[in-house]
């Protein structure tokens, strides 16, 4: 019988504290705390939960090894399913899937389901738990993977562990995709749990390159024909920024939230005695947008000594980041401007940005989507004094491959086109994440990776 | 790592190294350039290509030291790496894409400025090995700044413009081109052009009223020089393009020059604090 305590409260950085450092927000449980947690789960026969999980990880089980205390055993249970949950557990949307889905959710707090996820998956890292021990007969053949993200890390493990000879190639000088560049070292740490997430992928005999931008520095045409490759995974995700398109977009000052990610975390801007890489952020940053993405940028801005806003066209219920994130925000002193929309950016004589010229909007009548629309309210025009603009509206994938491999179909938005495992309409060459589905989950990409290396699997098999 | 397997120094604060990339070397094309990272912690900065070798495996870049990374990389020696070498990128000159028989026919004025000889040379050498010559204007403040010179005349016609008049046309490289075309009355298809900013917009400034259509190749800040950061935005007949992804070269007579200095300067307060902090031994080998 399940235990009815409340929900084990997570420990913290103070907001304050931590409002003004880069380390990580959360501290996760401790063994006694994660152990504790796990009695609340009620162990359905039915579990909503494994069902709203992307890749079905076998939650319940997981969390009664962990009653048992038997911790080995409920990362065995995970690793069957998902090979990255120190980052899952930190960086999933649970409340809109496994915790969202979990009965005790209804009527109180659903089990802390990526926080149990996480702890055992820093446990695993911890104590190398997912290849130790592991045979693996090599069986002679070579995939190569493209891009070192989620669903890259994913497929190549994946094949490893069945025998295969991978190898990764990355474009830029750092490994992990949007784990290195985009997500920001106080929601998920880079050397305590990215590198060694990759570490893990290394001790299975993956070998990564950096450096090599797949579709100018050598084609996927290459790799199959020239570098002799039986098959090709394509995992570049979604890089390319979007911008709103109006007037003063182009001033100093104003940049994409990749951009800005991109020199704090990538490059090391954070923390200037150790990086050449310079970073601006002035008096106050205006963050355009909801999503994870916005929430990521808004709270760096904040973290370099900023007055930071987020400003969302729609309401605060139509939010897309993770409630956890706009909780965090909001705890550490972050201006949340809703159902207001950027028209203009204005610059100084010298085109410099200096402020944020806004309409407030309303909710209009649900549209196809069923969303309701956001409508300018006329004449409600006001300007928002700022130093800085960040867009952070999303981004879509990067053209280079699709524009340099003969046969790989591409959609209107400019994403490959690949059916469920990955199969793309260029024989030998797999697909998924970001790449496949636009701009999406770490969850999502690593689930599709871990189904191209099946399918990789079957078609290498079958040749 | 990437091995620098050459290095000479061209000119006060001018630089050319060459280095081993083999698989760079292999796909590289006129026009396009890479990112070069001297050492952990150091900036992504984008470097056009100024030659390569595919036997040899290595491709040259010639770098001036005007911040603190380029004078990090030209502070590294024969023997040394630098940490991350990754390219090519952007797309390549147009011209190499065009069928040769229609390209012979074709006559080109290459205008090259300072240390933006050097990308201007793979160009001129890849034009003359396909049975394309090329005039060439190589212009620089004064005598002792000019490079490639030697090189350039190997493979192209060679005319020298100086602002104090110590070498060749006493003057701006503007005021060559119109000695070229208006007085001798040269006639050119397309005018390519790579230098300082300022110069090429006043290079564009002067074919426009000779409807001479004329590249250039922006050298717009970067971060990662695959699409991914927007930071080298440029606008070229009223649409925002990426200098990285749609570029480095575009029509000059579309680019917006002033916009795109003002966003060069982007970082330039920063650049000088850190320039004044670094303490600097990049001579003391």
């Amino acid at each position: 019988m399940a235990n009815k305590i409340p929900r084990v409260v997570v420990r913290e950085q103070d907001p304050k504290l931590r409002a003004a450092n880069f380390e990580e927000v959360c501290y996760g449980y401790n063994e006694e705390e994660a152990l504790l947690e796990a009695t609340r789960c009620l162990n359905c026969k039915n579990p909503r939960c494994v069902a709203a999980c992307p890749v079905n990880i076998n939650i319940p089980e997981f969390i009664h090894h962990l009653t048992e205390g038997n911790i080995r055993a409920a990362a065995d249970t995970i690793h069957v399913d998902s090979s990255l949950p120190s980052i899952c557990g930190r960086v999933c949307p649970q409340e809109s899937q496994c915790e969202g889905s979990c009965v005790l959710g209804i009527k109180g707090e659903a089990v802390a389901i990526g926080k149990l996820e996480r702890f055992v998956g820093d446990w695993s890292l911890d104590h190398s738990a997912e290849v130790e021990g592991l045979k693996i007969e090599k069986n002679g053949k070579r995939v190569a993977v493209v891009g070192s993200g989620p669903a890259g890390l994913a497929c190549a493990s994946d094949l490893a562990k069945m025998g295969y000879e991978v190898d990764v190639f990355e474009a830029l000088h750092r490994l992990g995709g949007v784990l290195s560049y985009g997500i920001p070292e106080f929601r998920l740490p880079k050397d305590r749990v990215v590198a060694r997430e990759i570490n893990e992928v290394k001790k299975l005999g993956v070998k990564f390159e950096t450096d090599v931008i797949i579709g100018r520095t050598m084609t996927i045409d290459a790799l199959l024909d020239a570098e002799g490759y039986d098959a090709v995974f394509v995992g570049s995700g979604a890089g390319l920024p979007r911008f709103m398109g109006i007037p003063g977009e182009n001033l100093n000052g104003v940049l994409s939230a990749n951009e800005f990610l991109t020199r704090v975390n990538l490059m090391g801007a954070w923390d200037p005695e150790h990086s050449d890489t310079p970073v601006y952020v002035g008096r106050k940053v205006v963050v355009v947008g909801g999503g994870n993405v916005a929430m990521d940028a808004v709270r760096t801005a904040k973290r370099l000594g900023a007055e930071a806003v987020i400003v969302y066209r729609r309401g605060e219920a139509e939010l897309p980041a993770r409630k956890e994130e706009v909780h965090h925000a909001k705890e550490e002193g972050i201006e949340f401007r809703m159902l207001t929309n950027p028209t203009e950016i204005l610059g100084t004589e010298d085109g410099w940005v200096k402020g944020l010229n806004c309409v407030e909007m309303e909710l209009g009548e649900p549209d196809a989507s069923g969303r309701r629309s956001p409508q300018e309210k006329a004449g409600s025009d006001f300007v928002i004094d700022c130093d800085v603009v960040i867009m952070a509206l999303g981004t879509s994938p990067n053209p280079l491959i699709a524009s340099t491999t003969g046969g790989l179909n591409i959609n209107r938005r400019g994403c490959i086109e690949a059916d469920e495992v990955g199969t793309t309409s260029r024989e030998g060459v797999f697909a998924g994440g970001d790449a496949v589905t636009g701009a999406a989950t770490v969850i999502l990409a690593m689930g599709a990776g871990r189904k191209a290396a099946k399918a990789i699997d079957e078609y290498i098999k079958s040749k | 790592m990437f091995k620098i397997v050459a290095k000479r120094q061209l000119a006060e604060q001018i630089f050319e190294m060459k280095i081993a990339a083999e698989r760079v070397a292999r796909a590289a094309l006129p026009g396009q350039f890479v990112i070069v990272r001297a050492n952990e912690g150091g900036e992504r900065i984008p470097l056009t290509i100024a030659d390569y070798d595919v036997e040899a495996g290595t491709v040259t870049i010639v770098t001036q030291t005007i911040g603190m990374s380029t004078r990090k990389i030209c502070a590294l020696n024969v023997g040394d790496s630098l940490a991350d070498f990754a390219g090519p990128l952007g797309r390549p000159s147009e011209f190499v894409h065009m069928p040769l028989e229609e390209l012979k026919s074709r006559k080109y004025l290459f205008v090259a400025g300072g240390v933006g000889t050097a990308p201007v040379y793979p160009q001129v050498k890849w034009l003359h090995e396909h049975g394309v010559e090329c005039d060439v204007i190589i212009g620089a403040k004064t005598k002792d700044m000019l490079i490639y010179i030697d090189e350039m005349s190997k493979v192209g016609n060679v005319h020298i413009a100086t602002d104090d008049g110590t070498e060749g046309f006493k003057g701006m490289v503007t005021g060559l081109m119109k000695e070229l075309v208006e007085t001798e009355g040269r006639k050119y298809d397309e005018c390519v052009c790579i230098g300082p900013m300022i110069m090429m917009k006043f290079v564009c400034l002067t074919t426009k009223p000779w409807e001479l259509m004329t590249t250039v190749s922006l050298n717009a800040l970067m971060v990662d020089g695959t699409g991914m950061c927007g930071a080298c935005r440029v606008s070229v007949g009223g649409k925002t393009l990426f200098t990285c992804v749609d570029g480095p070269e575009f029509d000059g007579h579309q680019v917006d020059f002033d916009e795109a200095m003002r966003r060069q300067a982007m970082y330039k307060n920063q650049e000088r604090k850190a320039n004044e902090e670094h303490k600097c031994n990049c001579y003391g080998k």
